[in-house]
């Protein structure tokens, strides 16, 4: 295409999207360590007291009833623009290459994101289901806690779970740093160390948080 | 040394095109790869055949014209290099070597390995300039920039629009390309009356010709020969919020 297509508005370009992109994920990367500390609730031997408690704040709290709604939007025009992205993948390279070393030039976990997104999503349209439609559309009588327990104590649920966490790791130690150099935030060599750094220890540390919850109720059941 | 090459044959655009597989034998290791093709070529014009098209022109790695994909790399296995500076010492004897033209959409092959890049001038024409008042040349440093910043914009001035950028992306983004310009121009006080402008047009041309989006894979400076670093995404990203958040003091 020779001329200029006069794009609807800047967030309509490929740079612009990517930007959409970057800032959903942030948003996302927050709830990610405000879910965790919830979550962590449930290693206290209490019985899910604190945890259930936490979980009634959650559901009632008006603030946070606001701050879902943001949640569920962040979510939905993250997933879209992916989808778009993915959509557009084959668009610019209609015909590939025969061999193609992309490991000598780029990290696994940014050439996965793709694979990492649909693992994630499967992930959290299964995780919604267990809990969320559960507990808050569905009425269930029992606690969070106990629905908690009783998906955790299943194994195959546990490995899912586990797996699913391996692969959102894929996606944060690619995603923190590339939505930080998305919005222009890297300005010198030094906050680039830093960031990747702190994306190193964040896509680590956030999964293998989240992971351990269902290994810690597995290993008692035995 | 003796080297099997796998080399994509196309007539023409409209043909479908092949790899066809050539021997060749005898060649030192400090021969360069476009003279080991330029030896290939010499024995198939002997032979009759059509010779491999591929482009080349300065052979001293500033022009940009030697874009080849080399066993699964942009310009070959070293890092930041152009084809011409790579040399036959560089791979194994006996090695099987597969090249292939640079694959993208707004790049199409012409012949052989020789692809059409006119799309990266489409995207310099729509904002990599400067407007300056014609007359008598301006005395040297008559507008004082401080050296660091000279430097950077030196080296994002670097780009020899070489594509390896686009070949290398994942996504066949040109990013780094229309960064490096957009970057270079916005260090100096000369690039600031059409930088609102230029960040806009540029993208609005890059999506226009068909690259892709660009994922920060970082694959595009690893290849770049001009080693074009990241930060100039980076600023281009910036400029780009900056150019469409805030209004423009200056518009009528």
């Amino acid at each position: 295409m020779r001329t200029t297509v006069e794009p609807v508005s800047w967030l309509h370009t490929s740079v612009g999207r990517k930007i959409i992109m970057a800032a959903t994920g942030v948003f996302l990367m927050t709830f990610l360590v405000v879910h965790l500390a919830g979550n962590l609730l449930l290693l206290r031997a209490d019985g899910g007291a604190a945890f259930n408690a936490y979980a009634e704040f959650m559901s009632t709290n008006p603030f946070i009833r606001v701050l879902e709604v943001f949640l569920f939007a962040g979510f939905v025009i993250h997933i879209y623009q992916g989808i778009y992205f993915i959509s557009r993948e084959k668009k610019s390279r209609p015909k590939g290459y025969a061999l193609n070393n992309a490991g000598a030039n780029s990290s696994i976990f940014s050439r996965t994101m793709r694979l990492s997104a649909i693992v994630v999503l499967v992930f959290l349209i299964v995780h919604l289901r267990h809990f969320f439609v559960e507990h808050r559309l569905l009425g269930s009588p029992y606690t969070m806690y106990d629905l908690c327990k009783a998906a955790f104590e299943n194994p195959w649920y546990s490995l899912f779970y586990v797996v699913s966490m391996v692969l959102l790791g894929f996606h944060l130690a690619h995603g923190f740093y590339s939505s930080f150099q998305t919005l222009g935030l890297i300005l010198n060599r030094r906050i680039e160390a830093v960031i990747k750094w702190a994306g190193a220890a964040f896509a680590l540390g956030v999964p293998l948080g989240f992971a351990i919850i269902p290994l810690y109720f597995l290993v008692k059941t035995f | 040394m003796r080297f099997t090459l796998e080399i994509w044959r196309q007539k023409n655009a409209q043909d479908e095109g092949r790899f066809e597989v050539y021997e060749v034998d005898g060649i030192s290791p400090n021969t360069s790869f476009l003279e080991m093709l330029d030896i290939l070529n010499e024995r198939l014009i002997k032979e009759g055949k059509e010779p491999v098209a591929f482009d080349h022109d300065c052979r001293e790695g500033i022009c940009g014209s030697c874009g080849l994909f080399i066993n699964g790399r942009a310009h070959g296995p070293l890092p930041n290099i152009t084809t011409c500076r790579l040399y036959m010492r560089h791979f194994k004897d006996g090695e099987r070597i597969v090249i292939e033209p640079f694959r993208a959409k707004p790049f199409p092959v012409i012949k052989d390995l020789v692809v059409d890049r006119s799309a990266l001038d489409r995207i310099i024409q729509k904002g990599g300039y400067i407007s300056v008042n014609t007359g008598s040349a301006p005395d040297a440093n008559s507008i004082p920039i401080p050296k660091a910043v000279a430097d950077r914009a030196f080296d994002y001035a670097t780009c020899i629009g070489c594509g390896a950028c686009v070949a290398a992306c994942k996504n066949a983004s040109a990013m780094l390309f229309v960064a490096a310009k957009v970057s270079h121009l916005a260090m100096l006080p000369q690039g600031q009356p059409e930088r609102r402008q230029r960040v806009k047009r540029m993208v609005a041309q890059m999506d226009s010709e068909g690259f892709g989006h660009c994922s920060n894979t970082g694959a595009c400076a690893v290849e770049c020969p001009a080693k074009i670093p990241l930060s100039a995404i980076a600023q281009l990203q910036r400029d780009y919020i900056w150019a469409n958040l805030t209004p423009d003091l200056y518009a009528r």
